[in-house]
């Protein structure tokens, strides 16, 4: 194959752009767009233009869920921060050359079937799983405890397939971090819960929301972890999209449940960038390095 | 905290990781249906995956999607982060926004607006519509690896090659593909997995003739216990987890 420079430059502009604008850009608009259309059962959606669908998003029983499946998800989110916070301390205090095997040992399964690493949750905890065999067995229990298809279930599911979403964030922010502070301010005679509140949680501020936004968006949408962890009664607003486009054929009325995801997504971004932000101006010693 | 601790929680938090894959492997070997207790060792559940043929049509199927997706993909996003990183154009910062946008958007939200989308433009869901999802989640992994790659570089290199009069295709073909070819492999391997393990966008932009391996997974999951689920989840998990390690060396190579 040969390429003059402007038809070689050409085509490695052109494709990419193509593709993104056509299947990102345009679909992401036409979401938009889809959301203030009316419901039509022989065209899918029709004209006029109004706003029905966000009115009736906040209709009692729709409010319900959509609240159910955020604190469910925020529950998620908050549960992989609490694990992987100190997770994340611990790793970059082990010593530099088994840092890249353990963030591996954590980013693999992330690339496998996440689907399947959800079903095998309900062998753990399953009237006849691990958890509860060996509690009977333990004689701590006489009979199962109704652990799977519960909201601890689905949140224990989300946390689960999400935490590497949490920890790498956390990792680059806490490795980054100036050890230099610490010494400044166990110096100056700040405690170790006073210098992690006022050095370690500001400064690695963006690591914690990029984790949060990383973790809180994918788990809203995640209907497959509520389907086979939580039964029919705790559903996501992933499950409510999907009833709305695949089900009911309400075209409208999910893609206003998705705008909502993407105003969260870009709250959430910006929320990042103020961090991020905040740490290059306040960031002391190494500021400059963010 | 004290350094045994540190060990002992970075371990546990490992084994709690692993623990559900290691299950599942095991139950996939257990001769006992339910997978309550250890019937002893077997290979029933995998022949019975190998004679079914609605799975083995939608492992095939699966596969086709994956590997036409993880190649465009490739050739798109390889491209892509040789513009991004040698040329200055207009629309670069939009181009590289989109990049980042898609890597952000939650599945569900990029599961529906390509399922609207195809509808606007009339293409028939199944194959196509398949792998044309496929390859947008797909693309911006591969131009991040590329990219990164690509970054690590000696500029000077294609300056001398260009004032010693190469083409800006021959620059591409001897010299940037071949540096950027682990990070090129490494894409394509994660974009295969990725596309073979996908479920949410599938489940939007397929059409009824058309099965594939989650989808089928999903469903029969769904409505209860059947171990040959098992056989074809580890299956799943082993490719996966063959083809990331693969890619992950490929990058460390002469790091």
């Amino acid at each position: 194959m040969k390429f003059s420079i402007g038809q070689f430059r050409f085509w490695a502009i052109g494709l990419a752009s193509v593709w993104l604008t056509l299947f990102v850009l345009f679909p992401n608009l036409l979401v938009i767009l889809t959301s203030f259309l009316t419901r039509d059962p022989q065209a899918t959606v029709s004209l006029p233009i109004n706003a029905d669908s966000y009115v009736r998003t906040l209709d009692l029983l729709y409010l319900r869920v959509l609240w159910d499946s955020l604190r469910m998800s925020l529950l998620a989110m908050i549960a992989c921060l609490l694990i992987g916070y100190p997770f994340a301390m611990a790793i970059v205090s082990l010593p530099k050359r088994w840092q890249p095997v353990i963030l591996f040992l954590v980013i693999l399964p992330f690339w496998t079937n996440s689907l399947v690493r959800t079903y095998a949750i309900q062998f753990i905890l399953g009237n006849q799983g691990i958890i509860n065999k060996s509690l009977i067995g333990l004689g701590l229990i006489d009979k199962p405890m109704q652990l799977l298809y519960t909201q601890f279930a689905v949140i224990l599911g989300l946390c689960y397939i999400l935490l590497p979403f949490m920890v790498l964030p956390l990792y680059s922010a806490l490795e980054k971090l100036d050890v230099r502070l610490h010494h400044a301010a166990k110096d100056l005679g700040a405690g170790p819960l006073s210098r992690f509140w006022h050095i370690t949680v500001p400064l690695t501020s963006p690591g914690i929301v990029a984790g949060c936004l990383m973790v809180l968006l994918p788990a809203m949408g995640m209907f497959y972890i509520s389907d086979l962890l939580g039964g029919a009664k705790n559903l996501l607003l992933g499950n409510v999209i999907k009833t709305q486009f695949l089900h009911t054929r309400d075209w409208p009325f999910g893609s206003a449940f998705s705008v909502i995801l993407i105003v969260l997504l870009g709250f959430m971004l910006w929320l990042y960038f103020r961090a991020s932000r905040f740490v290059s101006k306040q960031g002391g010693l190494n500021g400059s390095d963010f | 905290m004290a350094p045994i601790f540190r060990v002992g929680f970075t371990g546990l938090i490992l084994f709690l990781i692993y623990i559900p894959i290691l299950v599942l492997v095991v139950n996939s070997f257990n001769a006992s249906k339910y997978g309550i207790k250890w019937g002893g060792f077997t290979f029933k559940w995998y022949e019975k995956f190998w004679n079914n043929d609605g799975l083995m049509t939608a492992a095939l199927n699966s596969l086709t999607v994956s590997i036409v997706a993880a190649s465009v993909a490739t050739v798109i996003g390889t491209l892509a982060a040789v513009a991004l990183h040698r040329y200055q154009f207009k629309g670069k910062a939009l181009l590289s926004s989109m990049v980042f946008v898609s890597m952000l958007t939650p599945e569900i939200v990029m599961a529906i607006s390509l399922l609207i989308v195809f509808m606007a433009l009339g293409i028939k869901l199944g194959f196509i519509s398949l792998v044309i999802g496929h390859i947008t989640f797909c693309l911006p992994f591969v131009i991040v690896a590329v990219y990164s790659r690509l970054k690590g570089f000696d500029m000077k290199m294609l300056e001398a090659a260009r004032d010693l009069g190469a083409s800006e295709s021959s620059i591409f073909w001897k010299i940037i593909l071949p540096l950027a070819l682990p990070a090129v492999a490494s894409g394509w391997l994660l974009s295969f997995t990725l596309s073979l393990d996908d479920v949410i966008v599938s489940a939007f932009v397929t059409g009824p003739g058309y099965e594939i391996l989650p989808l089928k997974v999903y469903s029969m999951v769904r409505v209860g216990v059947s171990p040959e689920v098992n056989a074809i989840s580890t299956i799943l998990l082993v490719v996966s987890l063959v083809l990331v390690v693969i890619s992950q060396l490929l990058l460390r190579e002469d790091k």
